[in-house]
């Protein structure tokens, strides 16, 4: 039923087409992350026997091992988007004991390995514009889609009825229904910015890129194979969440990588015995 | 999940509305002569449920004033398809009522007693198939979903047929429905439980470890990025003990199937003409619970986001 699902939606996507695609990365090389993940690359498998994608795909690539948890990225969003096309983002009881408000960007915080040889990875998190998106066909009045042109999985807001499901049927609980307004927001990779000639090309990327003071999110099509986020994901063994899904996340995280320190001494004993504490590597 | 109960009422009152309707047009299909009068009335009550579901089903809606934008999604969304399919299943059963009413001519009795079957089903089907399509949600993408959802809305139908029936001295109806209404309320519980044993043996796809890519098996969230909850931590969290949702289990099955079953059994067997209502509202409150039990066993693996609160 689910194929059936899917059949019904090929036609909203657009086909793809040799003429603008992008070059792909080969096949060896996804083999090859597919090794290193222990589990096939979902997008691997619409390699080459083309199956329809966008030719273009905008995107974020996360690089945990500079990601310092300041949540500089989650207010600059909150700035931004509550200001933007996006918000007013609500917030209640926001100088009560238990304030509470919509956010589109998140940083967790998580604790690998045992004492002392623990490892502490600051783990931003926001929509992950799904090439496969399980939210958007089961959006009942079209409020959800894919933007066809930069694959942007974006919300109508004029045409939400707040009935909550996109948010079930997302597995990685990215969206969150603003309660003031009562339709369902998320990530729009600042779709109002990235694209707006009125600001220098160095400022069309979003809020939480620019805001960023250790560079630990990079931005670009993640299609263009010469892109920097292309780069750091082929080169530096990029991952998708949860690829059990198989909903073919467009954006990717970059594995915490063990450096050793110059000369050999004094690295953390913890961490040469354990050389895979953390991350795909 | 965190059960919403204007879900939860609308799948219960619809689910036994169509049980009741399939009841009362198979009693026609076959042959059996029901009451005008009678029928009317069970017709009426079938339709009262189903506005009072519908009612219900707009309660859960932010915007309910946008509505009637459900429908326009039906190639993909099976919440779309339930939202055509309802008021033309309520349209059905209210033109039932009024051909009854105006006494249209006999060419005609068949057609609508078996559209109503059908839209029942097909309601049933897209209903369950709301929950069944989720496939990363263990519990609900089963095929046992869809059979829970038109057995469980069989029963209660029964039931409340036996028991309208009852009351109103239908007294053919009732000789014909209760051993159904037994076997459904049985086959109901059976499968019900054949979902529960599945659900206790699942083991989750996703981990904390495929969730973040951090491949360590000592791997703990230490913060969930907030001090006090999110739309995440509510929508997706019933929030009641491990020992209340065990109770919730037992009460159901108990409530739900086992009691009413005693109750039919006790009316087949020449108990009291009030033993039918008794399983009807010993019922009643049961499949509430059922359904709130559905929505708080299932384990979204976005929880697996949102463990620790600081």
């Amino acid at each position: 039923m689910i194929a059936w699902l899917k059949e019904l939606l090929a036609p909203n996507v657009v086909a793809h087409s040799p003429s603008h695609a992008a070059p792909r990365v080969s096949h060896g090389e996804h083999s090859r992350e597919a090794r290193q993940l222990g589990t096939t690359l979902p997008a691997a498998k619409s390699c080459g026997d083309g199956e329809e994608t966008l030719a273009r795909q905008l995107a974020l690539v996360i690089d945990l091992n500079v990601c310092v948890g300041c949540h500089a990225c989650v207010t600059a969003c909150k700035q931004w988007n509550t200001s933007g096309s996006a918000g007013p983002l609500a917030d209640q009881h926001a100088y009560e004991a238990s304030p509470t408000g919509t956010f589109f960007n998140r940083v967790q915080t998580y604790e690998a390995g045992i004492f002392p040889g623990t490892d502490t990875i600051h783990f931003p998190k926001s929509c992950l514009h799904c090439e496969e998106p399980p939210c958007v066909p089961v959006c009942p009045t079209g409020a959800s889609y894919k933007r066809k042109s930069d694959g942007i999985v974006l919300v109508d807001y004029d045409k939400c009825i707040g009935c909550k499901y996109c948010s079930w049927a997302c597995p990685y609980g990215m969206r969150e229904l603003d309660e003031e307004r009562q339709v369902m927001t998320k990530c729009t990779l600042c779709v109002d910015r990235i694209y707006d000639e009125q600001l220098p090309p160095s400022d069309r990327r979003p809020a939480c890129v620019m805001a960023c003071p250790t560079g630990a999110r990079l931005f670009g099509d993640v299609k263009d194979p010469d892109s920097d986020v292309s780069k750091a994901i082929r080169e530096r063994g990029g991952y998708a969440l949860m690829p059990e899904w198989d909903t073919r996340p467009a954006n990717q995280y970059l594995p915490r990588h063990v450096t050793q320190v110059a000369g050999g001494g004094g690295a953390d004993p913890a961490a040469t015995q354990q050389p895979a504490a953390t991350g795909a590597q | 999940m965190h059960p919403a109960f204007s879900i939860v009422f609308f799948t219960t009152l619809a689910g036994c509305a169509q049980g009741l309707v399939v009841a009362l047009a198979v009693a026609v299909l076959a042959g059996l002569t029901l009451s005008p009068g009678f029928l009317g009335t069970a017709l009426a009550v079938a339709c009262g449920l189903l506005l009072g579901g519908l009612a219900s089903s707009f309660l859960h809606l932010g915007r309910p004033e946008r509505a009637w934008r459900a429908i326009m999604m039906w190639r993909t969304s099976w919440m779309s398809r339930e939202v055509l399919l309802l008021p033309a299943f309520i349209g059905i059963v209210a033109l039932w009522w009024l051909a009854l009413r105006a006494d249209v001519g006999a060419g005609w009795q068949w057609l609508l007693p078996l559209a109503a079957i059908l839209g029942a089903l097909l309601l049933w089907y897209c209903t369950a198939m709301i929950y069944a399509c989720m496939r990363f949600i263990q519990e609900w993408a089963h095929p046992l979903t869809i059979i829970n959802y038109t057995l469980i809305g069989l029963s209660s139908g029964l039931v409340l047929a036996c028991a309208l029936a009852a009351a109103l001295g239908e007294a053919g109806l009732l000789r014909a429905a209760a051993p159904w209404a037994l076997v459904a309320t049985l086959v109901a519980w059976g499968t019900r439980a054949m979902a529960l044993r599945r659900n206790a043996a699942l083991k989750p796809k996703s981990t904390l470890q495929s969730a973040t890519g951090i491949r360590n098996q000592h791997l703990v969230q230490k913060s969930m990025g907030m001090s006090a909850g999110s739309f995440n931590t509510r929508e997706f969290f019933h929030g009641a003990s491990q020992v209340a949702l065990r109770q919730v289990k037992l009460a159901f099955q108990l409530l739900g199937f086992a009691l009413p079953a005693a109750a039919l059994a006790w009316g087949l067997l020449g108990g009291p003409a009030w033993a039918w209502m008794l399983a009807l509202l010993l019922q009643v409150p049961g499949l509430v619970a059922e359904r709130w039990f559905f929505f708080a066993q299932a384990q979204h693996p976005q929880n697996l986001y949102y463990q620790s609160v600081s």
